[in-house]
C-alpha cells in the first residue's frame, strides 16, 4: 500500500526558536491517524505544513508521493476549529459546503452544485442544515456543516483540526460516528489533530505524539505509553482509562 | 425638479455619485465584513495628506492625493503583515502621520486654500471631469477584477480556508487595500475627508441587516450605496447644504429604519 503522507527529516524554526525538530513518520492510505501534544507542541503547525499554509525549512513533506506544494488542494478536505470561524459571516450552510467544491465563495449555488453539496450534508445528515445561516447553527451542526464541506470534494485525505472542540460530548460521538463511517465508504485518510488521549486511543490506527520533537509514532497502545506521555506532557493525567494502554 | 439634469456641473456631479457610491458601497463589505471601518477612516486622512500637498505643490489634488495614499495603504498592510501589531494600531500610527504631514503642508502655503476645504467636507461644485474619469477607471478595473469577489469573500469568512485552498491571500490584501485607498481618494470630492469612512461603511451595514448571504448583501449594498449617492446629492442641491453630510444623514436614517423595521418583524 502507498503512502498518504510521508514526512522526513522535518524540522522548522523561527530565527533561534525551533517549532518543529526532526519529525519522521509516514502514514499509509486508508489509515487514521491522531497527533496529540500539548499546547504548542506544534501540532497546527505540523498540520498546516501539510495543508501547504506555512512553508518549512529542512526535510522533506510529501502527500501522495508529491512535494506538499505540488499537491492537487482538491485532494485534502479540511476541517478547521469551529471557534475561530467567523459566525457573524453572512452565508448559508448550503454555500459553506458549495465552497468545498468550487474553492472560492460562491456568487451563487449552481443546481448542480447544490445537488452535490445536499449529498454531502445528508451523509452526515444535516440536509435539514442547508438553508439555516452559520449564525444560527450550534457548534455541533456548524461541525457537521464543515465535515460536509470537506468531504464534498472527495478527498483522499482529510485533515481535521482539533474538530471536537465546542461541541458536547453527544455531537463528539456522532462526529466520530460520521467520520468513520465516511472512512469506511472512501478509504480516505483521516489525520485528526486531538487533546484527548481517549478519542487517539480509541478511533486511530496510529498516534503521532508531539512535543517539538517526535515523541513516538506507532499503534496507539505503544505511542501512548506511559513513558511516551510523561516525555510529552509531563505527567500521566488519567491514563489509567485508555484501555490496553501500559 | 428635473432642471439640475441640465446644469452641466450637476451632471457631473451626480455621474460622480453614481461612480462613487458604486464603488464604495462594493469595497465596503469587505470593510465591513473584515471589521477594517477604522481602515477607511485612517485612509481618508491619509488622503488629507496627499491634497495638502498638492494644494502647496499647486497641482490637481487627484494626481498626487491618489499615490499618496496609495503608499500609506501599502504601508499599513506591510506593517499589520510583518508586526503583531493590532490593524488599529497601524492604521493609528499612519493616520497621525498622514494628517500630521498635511498641516504641516498647509502651514508652508501660508494663504487660504478653498481646495483643501472642498476635500475636507465635499463640494459638487468643485467636481470636475478628472473627478469623473478616474472613478470611472477604477470602475472598469473593478469589473476586470470581478472574479476576484470570490476569493476576497473567501478569505473575508476564513483566512485559513481560503489558505488551505492555496488563495494567496497576502497578494490579495495588498490589491484590496490599494483598491480602497483609490476608492477613497475619487470619492472624497463627492463625500469629504471628514465623513468618507461612514459612507464606506453604512450601505454595507444597512445591507447586512436584511440579507443572509454575502453576494446578496454585496448587491443590497451597491443598489443603497448608489441610491443614496443619487438622491443625497439632489437634496444637498435643492437646501443647498454640503453634499457629503447629506449622503451620510440619507443613508444613516435608511440603516435605523430597516433596523426598526426588521426588529419589530422578528
Amino acid at each position: 500500500m502507498s503512502n498518504a503522507i510521508e514526512i522526513k527529516n522535518l524540522s522548522l524554526s523561527y530565527g533561534k526558536i525551533k517549532i518543529l525538530e526532526n519529525i519522521n513518520f509516514s502514514i499509509p492510505e486508508g489509515d487514521f491517524v491522531s497527533i496529540v501534544g500539548p499546547n504548542g507542541a506544534g501540532k497546527t503547525t505540523l498540520m498546516k505544513i501539510l495543508l501547504g499554509v506555512i512553508k518549512y525549512n529542512i526535510g522533506e513533506v510529501k502527500i501522495f508521493g508529491k512535494d506538499v506544494a505540488d499537491v492537487d488542494p482538491s485532494l485534502i478536505g479540511y476541517v478547521p476549529q469551529i471557534k475561530t470561524m467567523d459566525r457573524s459571516f453572512p452565508a448559508l450552510a448550503i454555500e459553506l459546503v458549495t465552497s468545498g467544491i468550487t474553492r472560492r465563495w460562491p456568487w451563487f449555488v449552481t443546481g448542480k452544485e447544490k445537488q452535490k453539496s445536499l449529498e454531502a450534508l445528508t451523509l452526515v445528515k444535516a440536509e435539514n442544515l442547508a438553508n439555516r445561516t452559520l449564525s444560527e447553527l450550534s457548534g455541533g451542526e456548524l461541525q457537521r456543516v464543515c465535515l460536509a464541506r470537506s468531504i464534498v470534494r472527495n478527498p483522499k485525505l482529510v485533515v481535521l483540526d482539533e474538530p471536537a472542540t465546542g461541541i458536547d460530548a453527544i455531537g463528539e460521538a456522532d462526529l466520530y460516528n460520521l467520520l468513520e463511517a465516511y472512512q469506511g465508504k472512501s478509504r480516505a485518510t483521516i489525520l485528526m489533530i486531538t487533546h484527548d488521549w481517549y478519542v487517539a486511543n480509541h478511533h486511530s490506527d496510529s498516534v503521532l505524539l508531539l512535543n517539538r520533537k517526535q515523541v513516538s509514532f506507532g499503534p496507539p497502545a505503544e505511542a501512548l505509553s506511559e513513558n511516551n506521555l510523561r516525555t510529552a506532557f509531563g505527567h500521566i493525567g488519567h491514563l489509567h482509562l485508555l484501555k490496553g494502554v501500559k | 425638479m428635473f432642471e439640475i439634469l441640465t446644469l452641466p456641473f450637476m451632471q457631473r456631479a451626480l455621474i460622480a455619485g453614481i461612480f462613487v457610491g458604486f464603488l464604495s458601497s462594493y469595497y465596503g463589505v469587505f470593510i465591513v465584513q473584515r471589521g477594517l471601518g477604522f481602515l477607511g477612516s485612517g485612509l481618508a486622512h491619509a488622503a488629507f495628506g496627499g491634497v495638502a500637498l498638492s494644494v502647496l505643490l499647486d497641482q490637481e489634488p487627484l494626481w498626487i492625493a491618489v499615490p499618496f495614499t496609495i503608499i500609506v495603504a501599502l504601508g499599513i498592510t506591510y506593517v499589520k503583515d510583518k508586526t503583531s501589531l493590532g490593524g488599529d494600531t497601524t492604521i493609528g500610527i499612519f493616520f497621525a502621520v498622514s494628517m500630521a504631514l498635511g498641516i504641516i503642508f498647509i502651514f508652508l502655503k501660508r494663504q487660504y486654500s478653498s481646495d483643501a476645504f472642498n476635500y475636507l467636507f465635499g463640494s459638487i461644485l468643485s467636481v470636475t471631469l478628472a473627478d469623473i474619469i478616474v472613478p470611472g477607471i477604477l470602475i472598469l478595473v473593478t469589473i476586470i477584477f470581478a472574479p476576484f469577489w470570490k476569493r476576497w469573500a473567501y478569505s473575508t469568512f476564513d483566512r485559513e480556508l481560503a489558505e488551505a485552498d492555496r488563495i494567496p491571500v497576502r497578494l490579495d490584501d495588498y490589491l484590496l487595500s490599494v483598491l480602497i485607498a483609490v476608492t477613497i481618494v475619487v470619492s472624497i470630492k463627492v463625500v469629504g475627508i471628514v465623513l468618507i469612512a461612514a459612507f464606506l461603511v453604512i450601505p454595507p451595514a444597512t445591507s447586512r441587516l436584511i440579507n443572509k448571504s454575502f453576494s446578496k448583501m454585496t448587491f443590497t449594498s451597491l443598489v443603497i450605496g448608489v441610491l443614496t449617492a443619487l438622491v443625497g446629492l439632489w437634496i444637498s442641491y435643492y437646501l443647498d447644504v454640503p453634499s457629503g453630510a447629506t449622503i451620510i444623514l440619507i443613508q444613516a436614517s435608511l440603516f435605523f429604519i430597516v433596523m426598526i423595521i426588521k426588529s419589530i418583524v422578528h
